[in-house]
């Protein structure tokens, strides 16, 4: 480890890399051998009309990070544990107190020749950061960067200053809309990045293609061009299952159960992508009070609702998020149904026989079964529950200030990301509505620490307090689906958002 | 006819500009705006509220539409509250598929229709009749998007003769008439046995009539007979019936696009509805709304003109 006696490394590249290795690499199936040059693969991805965008730090739909993750790079990503991994930054290091951060940057270069530089760092960071950009999803998480006091250090080194401690940069700069691009470009019509592919067509609502990289610093992709498509569910499932397509991302259990013997299509299933559940506002009654809340994470029937809901292609939750991800805290007991005991705290809470509200829609698979199926098992447990829906477009903004009880979903990201978005009183996706300010000072005083150890033994804390008295009824974490044709080798398993998901510079047609 | 044809179109205006103002009406009463959707699961209701004061949403309704019907008048549609760009572009990109998928329609329509409904009306009651309404009515009676499946599944899952979408296809459709099988299979399908049961009843009820009984008993032939005195009578309902075909041929559309992902003006419109991008949706459904105008329009001058009794009894 490159330990100098001011700086502590945090992280290496070594280490990460070993990681990498470790995790998510699953064989693509028999039959994969070396890999095979040439050819174009058509992947096909949930559209969303003229919102795609081929500006990065603008991202939001799966089928742009896509897009982008084809043409541009980012420092850091996260691995399939959600660890940081090293991309275009070699190696990272902080100082004592995690608010200077130096990054080191590889040798890589722009589609139009340009060699990386510190500048074209600096400048990506004060793009995301722009006032006026409404949309750049990553400013609210990165408000913390010191753009005044960043700068360059030699050629390759990066020095990134923050207003204050936090040891998650790193992982933080792995996120949504954080790609790195050219100094000075602004020009979303014409794409220039780090790479594997340049952008060579792009229409919004319909399609991308990008061709080969040679140059680019991780090697260059087996394929000769990628296509990157937009198309609803119903067309995205023929069109896979009649070769149309190579890859279809985001797939039914449905889907699965019908290609369960086709010869031509494969599914490739991602455990522990996410999470369902049921979040409590716990800054109104009844759920303010935590047995309340207690009673019910004890009458939901957990295994019942992963059998329907997900058709059993989920593992159970513990009302924790994260599994399998990094900082989860192991060790701790499965909550068991147990009606019984839910039932004496909905008397003690004066909840029996009393009704709540459930606003529920049908903005994700399974929601509104979801929500059926919780007020079966409320009102076994002596729970009433009134269902309201809501319109699915705007769903989880709503679902912000609507209902007592909404569902809730969220996709892989690491957990402090999870906690710091969901969970902190200003957290701007607070849908339990958890506003606790000695919450808050708990945990940024964990993520200030820059001790791995000491770091994940007080987010464990954290984590169990949120666990026993916070309003979120997490049962399950759902697989991810995607389908691939027989032909497509190389494609791993990874949650959506990691470094290997969605990645076409290591897939190859045979 | 030329005071008719004045009224027709001086109507056909009224009727669009009201409809401009109801679709903005109702585009505002959807739950939820461009801002909340566009930011739906990512983020809080600050950066919603700031998006919503760039995108100009925070103004009053009035002044939202003043400003774009007054750039209608001027003949700018304004700009995509998503997708930044002009309007004008969004619709221009999709209308060409569109357009092509509906005047094949129409083209091959027309003739099937009225040679099943001839055919069928001339020999009505026999077992050609029986075989053929058997057919029709069943076909009139399954919904497009479950025939569109029920196709899909054979003719390009099971058998694989023909693509099952259009996924990846958008830039040389026009290259590729095999994509146009299926879906054209689909939307005439129920068109062609609506018009030709109405072309059936037109042609029983003309070739009953006193003035075709009189005709043949002055030895008219009956080829004359058929195309002279028969065709245009039996015509004039099956006229009005295809304005409507039309009307529906522009619903069949939209279900059509979307099962075989068909990158045309209704997805696009589907698209701009989920985005809630108002100055696209009141582009696209005006759009679409002066064509269905239109086709009346003209449905109504020919029937006028195929039948002028209908003045007299005005």
């Amino acid at each position: 480890m490159p330990v100098t006696p001011t700086r502590r490394s945090v992280l290496t590249a070594a280490v990460a890399a070993g990681a990498g290795l470790l995790t998510g690499c699953s064989p693509a199936g028999a039959g994969s051998s070396s890999p095979k040059q040439g050819g174009t693969l058509r992947a096909v991805f949930p559209g969303a009309g003229v919102k795609e965008t081929m500006d990065p730090h603008a991202q939001r739909q799966f089928v742009d990070i896509a897009r982008h993750k084809a043409v541009f790079d980012k420092l850091v990503d996260l691995d399939a544990a959600l660890r940081p991994v090293p991309r275009l930054a070699r190696s990272w290091s902080s100082d004592d107190e995690a608010r200077v951060w130096r990054f080191e940057l590889r040798e890589a270069r722009f589609h139009d020749g340009h060699v990386l530089d510190a500048d074209d760092v600096l400048y990506s960071l004060s793009r995301i950061l722009d006032p006026k950009a409404g949309d750049h999803l990553a400013k609210n998480s990165l408000s913390h960067i010191d753009l005044a006091n960043c700068r360059a250090v030699g050629k390759h080194g990066v020095e990134i200053a923050l207003t204050r401690p936090n040891a998650e940069l790193p992982s933080q700069l792995a996120m949504t809309g954080t790609p790195v691009v050219r100094d000075g470009w602004d020009d979303p019509r014409h794409p220039v990045g780090t790479g594997p592919f340049r952008c060579v067509a792009f229409t919004a609502g319909r399609s991308f293609t990008g061709r080969r990289f040679d140059d680019h610093w991780n090697g260059a992709p087996h394929l000769d061009e990628v296509q990157i498509l937009s198309a609803e569910a119903e067309a995205r499932a023929a069109a896979v299952r009649s070769g149309e397509v190579h890859y279809a991302h985001e797939m039914t259990p449905t889907f699965a159960r019908t290609v369960e013997h086709d010869s031509r299509v494969r599914v490739v299933a991602t455990r522990r992508s996410g999470v369902q559940g049921f979040a409590l506002k716990t800054d109104r009654p009844p759920f303010d009070d935590p047995d309340a809340a207690m009673a019910v994470k004890l009458l939901v029937d957990r295994e019942r609702l992963v059998e329907v809901v997900c058709s059993g292609r989920a593992e159970l939750g513990n009302d924790l998020y994260g599994k399998g991800y990094t900082y989860y805290p192991d060790g701790l007991e499965q909550r068991e149904r147990d009606v019984a005991e839910a039932r004496r705290l909905l008397r003690r809470t004066g909840l029996y026989n009393k009704k709540v509200s459930f606003y529920t829609s049908t903005a994700a698979d399974g929601f509104a079964q979801a929500a059926h199926l919780f007020t079966e098992q409320a009102g076994e447990a002596g729970l009433k529950v009134e269902i309201t829906n809501g319109p699915p477009e705007s769903y989880f903004t709503d679902a912000l200030s609507t209902g007592t009880v909404t569902n809730h979903r969220c996709g892989a990201m690491t957990i402090p990301t999870y906690i710091s978005e969901r969970l902190l009183s200003g957290a701007p996706q607070n849908a339990t509505a958890w506003r606790h300010a000695d919450f808050d000072d708990a945990f940024t005083a964990a993520r200030a620490v820059v001790n791995d150890e000491t770091r994940t033994r007080r987010y464990r804390s954290v984590q169990t307090t949120l666990r026993e008295r916070g309003g979120l009824v997490l049962w399950g974490h759902p697989e991810w689906l995607n389908a691939v044709s027989r032909t497509v080798q190389g494609v791993r398993e990874a949650p959506p958002n990691t470094v290997d998901w969605a990645r076409f510079d290591t897939v190859w047609l045979d | 006819m030329l005071r008719y044809t004045l009224r027709r179109c001086g109507w056909t205006v009224v009727q669009l500009g009201a409809l401009s103002v109801i679709v903005f009406l109702l585009t505002d009463l959807l739950p939820g705006d461009a801002a909340t959707v566009d930011f739906n699961e990512q983020a809080g209701l600050d950066q919603v509220a700031r998006l919503r004061e760039q995108m100009g949403l925070d103004r009053p309704l009035a002044e939202r539409f003043a400003d774009w019907a007054h750039g209608l008048l001027t003949g700018d549609l304004g700009t995509s509250l998503v997708g930044g760009g002009p309007v004008s572009e969004v619709l221009s990109s999709s209308v060409g598929v569109t357009a092509a998928l509906a005047a094949m329609t129409i083209l091959f329509l027309v003739p099937l229709a009225v040679a099943v409904g001839l055919l069928t009306g001339l020999r009505a009651d026999s077992r050609t009749d029986r075989v053929i309404s058997a057919v029709t009515l069943t076909l009139t009676s399954v919904p497009d998007f479950v025939l569109a499946l029920l196709l899909v599944g054979l003719f390009a899952l099971r058998l694989g003769w023909l693509p099952s979408t259009w996924v990846g296809a958008d830039d040389v459709w026009w290259q590729r008439p095999e994509l146009f099988v299926l879906p054209l299979t689909v939307l005439l399908a129920r068109t062609v046995c609506v018009l030709s049961r109405q072309i059936r009843a037109g042609t029983i009820t003309a070739l009953h009539a006193g003035y075709t009984v009189q005709a043949r008993r002055l030895g008219v032939p009956p080829a004359r007979l058929l195309l002279w005195h028969v065709l245009p009578n039996a015509a004039a309902p099956g006229v009005q019936e295809l304005a409507r075909t039309g009307d529906q041929l522009l619903g069949g559309v939209l279900v059509i696009e979307a099962v075989f992902a068909v990158p045309g003006t209704a997805t696009a419109l589907v698209e701009a509805v989920q985005n809630r991008d108002v100055p696209t949706v009141q582009a696209l459904t005006l759009a679409l709304a002066a064509v269905a105008c239109l086709l009346n329009l003209a449905a109504d001058l020919v029937g006028q003109r195929l039948a002028p009794r209908t003045e007299v009894l005005r």
